[in-house]
């Protein structure tokens, strides 16, 4: 008889959970629900959801935006293939230190790099500015489809590659030998053995980045490319009827959940984390490709890495030079460190309750409950904030344009990250420590706070840092959502590019970079220790 | 004589200054069912790894069959050797439903109806559409054996092919591998750290130790003759007594043995629990000081007059106090080697 392994949680105890409990996580799932409720309410009630959706201008847009998610998903694909396998899995020198780096150009969010790639390219940028004297007018166009590819594609790679990575090195290379003893050759191992099994992980990858792309605002804004996520705004700032900006954006989460669909539907029935046995780490020789190896990961890291800081850098020293007067801002990295440390904490604590529902007394109704809270992975951040921005002006005016209901758009947005970290922290914790400190005398309340948090804490700020990081990049919700004069450095970052300011957008975009590079040195760190 | 199917020559491998396979020689006859055994890190895996084509020689040569397979300028790749492999872990293919995995190295004609054959011959009718991770340890073990059967190998390596699954089980299935292999006739080689396993399962065993071989010959040979302490101790419980070699006689308190003729000065005295009894009524005056009960027999410790102790193996007829006083006689043969 076959074991259903499915039926054996890790983690779980099979009573029933404490009301508390799952009051909270009822009431979390609700709030998630909301704007997306508030979106098809509003959708509704403009009538015209369906001549908005079906207009052809519309479906251009669609199609632009698709197009672009496409491509930016291949390009990422060609870069983070081989650099994963590179650093995961061969002899390449200094391999550690090069997963680090190619992960890095996370800290520059889209719009920072579309920053760096016009302050380089475009218009008045730094390549007219040194070719000028030497005669040269004119310099290739970055705007356009062209432009938000690459930005697109050199800043979010590592959304694919980090995963690839792990997955790489957790495979059990010797399916490689079986496929070799059983006559296949070594290419022929590869891709009957090697790259399904690495398939969850591509689709995972890939998953993120076209989501990523999807609901990415800035760069495509920056870079002037109407997709979908440029037009809702467009939208919502010129008509005075908001209702078409209103079924654009429930557009766009139906796009974005086709996309997570169509990646369940391709993850099937293999089971990709293999039984017991000990995992032999063993590294290809490169031998003379090693050159060429280090070639790559070096011109990768070169143009997302080195390139983007080198231009902001040279646009505060050329702003100082020519006596521009550059305002520190403290005003604005205050408030940017302030809300993503309250979105952080507002993200962990909705976020417990319903990891330790769903991890400890696992049932449907826990699984509802978590479905739901990952309805946040679907919804980019304009949509979430058109919703809210019509709710708060219409139900709560009190709240419009305040501090909380911006923070309440970082929850919905971001939950689904602050779970997963919840999530793993207690899968990793036994519940037999608490059933042990049970039979000590220890009441639930004091099991929680002794034995249960004291395990899970280091995963939950690690997953705290990574929604810090996240929030800290947000823009569209921001530019919607924030009270009147708070500014941020996301927000004076887009204003000032679009004005052409890169002096006035290099200093806050560099001081975003240095802030959010600490959680993700942190976190690729730890990635670098489970690898 | 049977035929050498695999003839192994000065076959040397090291990994940086370590040398895993250290001028390995072995032959192996057709059809044969052959165990290397050895102590865990002894390079028999390596070895294995070697004949399977996933390693490069340093020096010396394999051959199978006609062909040479690995030498110094030779090289065929894993795909070409037909040599099959079963892996500890049993490498199935994640991603693949059982009849796919064994269906894998199978070329043309009917795939399916093969697969669902040899599915048949492991025991494993009917579980075809299964994932790898729908099924038990045992399942997998037979899954990966199918799959390797169904590529037609000339040889199967085995690589500790039972480690993983609970001794029950491992017992049952290691008779039904070796009578699975058997009736079609494959010549197979075993890698194990279990004597028992080694022994029971083999026609030919060969002890590894150090990358070295140290003995090859039938179960019973390296079991009885060991030509070493160490192998001796390997293979199962030992006793070893002082001795006194006299030209071609080796005096110790057991009695007197015959040895080599030019055997002379100290040496040790080995003797297999098994090739001593005990009774109430004659034989040397002993003092039993402990017994470990097995169920199939028991094994006791006496002091012997000189006040070593020593095991003896005996039926599990009665239980044995400590102090009770009785006779110890030697049934089996002993064996001599140079003191220790």
């Amino acid at each position: 008889m076959a074991i259903d392994l499915r039926a054996i949680a890790p983690g779980a105890i099979r009573t029933q959970a404490p009301p508390l409990v799952t009051i909270l996580a009822g009431i979390v799932a609700i709030a998630m629900l909301l704007p997306l409720v508030y979106l098809v309410i509003r959708a509704a009630e403009g009538g015209a959801f369906v001549e908005t959706v079906t207009d052809r201008s519309t479906i251009r847009t669609l199609v632009r935006t698709c197009f672009l998610a496409a491509a930016v998903g291949v390009g990422t694909l060609a870069i983070s293939l081989p650099a994963a396998w590179l650093t995961a899995a061969t002899d390449l020198p200094l391999r550690r230190l090069w997963a680090v780096l190619l992960s890095l150009p996370l800290v520059f969010p889209s719009y920072v790099g579309a920053l760096a790639m016009i302050g380089a390219l475009g218009t008045r940028g730094m390549l007219q500015d040194l070719l000028g004297p030497l005669g040269v007018g004119t310099v290739p166009r970055i705007y356009g489809f062209e432009g938000a590819w690459l930005v697109l594609t050199l800043f979010t790679f590592p959304y694919l590659m980090i995963p690839l990575r792990a997955a790489i090195s957790g495979l059990d290379r010797t399916t490689e030998d079986a496929a070799r003893s059983l006559g296949a050759s070594p290419l022929g191992a590869f891709f009957r053995v090697t790259l399904p099994q690495l398939r969850p992980a591509i689709a995972a990858g890939l998953l993120l980045v076209t989501l990523y792309v999807l609901s990415d605002f800035g760069a495509v804004s920056l870079m002037r490319f109407d997709s979908l996520t440029r037009v809702i705004f467009i939208e919502y700032k010129s008509s005075l009827d908001r209702s078409a900006a209103a079924s654009l954006a429930l557009l766009l989460v139906a796009v974005a959940m086709l996309i997570i669909w169509a990646e369940a539907a391709t993850r099937g029935r293999a089971r990709y984390h293999p039984g017991s046995a000990r995992r032999t780490n063993r590294i290809t020789t490169l031998g003379p490709w090693k050159f060429p190896a280090l070639a790559f990961c070096a011109s990768v890291a070169f143009v997302s890495l080195v390139l983007p800081t080198s231009v902001l850098v040279y646009w505060v020293i050329r702003g100082l030079d020519a006596g521009q007067s550059v305002d520190f801002l403290g005003s604005a990295a205050w408030n940017s460190v302030q809300a993503a440390t309250l979105g952080a904490i507002a993200c962990l604590a909705a976020a417990m309750p319903i990891a330790l529902l769903s991890v400890r007394y696992p049932g449907v109704m826990a699984r509802t409950i978590e479905k739901i809270s990952y309805s946040g992975y679907a919804l980019p951040g304009i949509s979430i904030a058109l919703a809210l921005v019509f709710f708060g002006a219409n139900y709560v005016p009190a709240l419009y344009q305040t501090l909380p209901l911006l923070i309440f758009a970082y929850v919905v947005r971001f939950l689904p990250q602050a779970l997963g970290a919840s999530r793993t922290s207690l899968l990793q914790t036994n519940p037999k420590t608490e059933e042990a400190a049970r039979t000590l005398g220890a009441h639930r309340a004091r099991v929680f706070g002794r034995i249960t948090m004291p395990q899970v804490l280091p995963g939950l700020s690690a997953g705290g840092l990574l929604v810090f990081l996240t929030v800290m990049k947000e823009l569209p919700a921001t530019l919607l959502l924030s009270p009147i004069g708070f500014d941020t450095l996301a927000t004076r970052i887009w204003s000032t590019t679009n004005e052409g300011l890169f002096t006035q957008a290099a200093v806050p975009a560099i001081l975003l970079v240095l802030i959010s590079a600490v959680p993700t040195t942190i976190m690729v760190w730890r990635e670098q220790r489970i690898t | 004589m049977t035929n050498n199917l695999i003839s192994i020559t000065g076959l040397t491998k090291r990994f940086g200054h370590v040398v895993a396979v250290d001028e390995v020689s072995l032959d192996v006859g057709q059809g044969h069912t052959f165990a290397l055994l050895g102590p865990s890190g002894c390079g028999k895996t390596t070895l294995l790894r070697l004949i399977a084509g996933f390693e490069r020689s340093d020096a010396g040569s394999i051959r199978i069959g006609k062909r040479e397979v690995e030498g110094p300028h030779q090289h065929v790749p894993p795909e070409k050797r037909r040599v099959g492999m079963v892996f500890q872990d049993y490498a199935l293919f994640p991603h693949m439903q059982v009849s796919d995995n064994v269906a894998f190295g199978l070329r043309n004609g009917d795939r399916k109806r093969r697969a669902a054959e040899l599915l048949d011959i492991v025991g494993l009718a009917g579980l075809g559409s299964r994932m790898p991770h729908e099924l038990s340890g045992g399942q997998q073990q037979r899954v990966a054996l199918a799959r390797t059967l169904a590529a037609e190998p000339e040889v199967v390596l085995l690589d500790e092919p039972f480690s993983n699954l609970d001794p029950t089980l491992r017992q049952r299935l290691r008779s039904e591998v070796r009578q699975v292999l058997e009736s079609l006739e494959i010549t197979a080689i075993f890698v194990t750290h279990d004597q028992e396993e080694a022994l029971s399962v083999s026609e030919r065993v060969a002890i590894m130790m150090d990358g070295r071989i140290h003995q090859v010959g039938r179960p019973e040979e390296v079991y009885a003759m060991p030509t070493s302490r160490r192998v001796a101790e390997f293979l199962g419980d030992a006793n070893f007594l002082p001795g006194q070699g006299d030209g071609g006689y080796v005096r110790f308190e057991l009695g007197r043995v015959r040895a080599e003729d030019d055997t002379s000065g100290e040496v040790d005295v080995m003797v297999r629990p098994e090739s001593l009894t005990l009774s109430a009524e004659d034989g040397l005056p002993v003092e039993v000081i402990h017994s470990e009960y097995f169920g199939h027999d028991q094994l006791i410790t006496v002091r012997l007059p000189s006040g070593n102790p020593i095991k003896v193996r005996i039926l599990p007829g009665r239980a044995l106090d400590p102090g009770q006083k009785l006779g110890l006689r030697l049934t089996g043969d002993p064996v001599v080697f140079p003191a220790a």
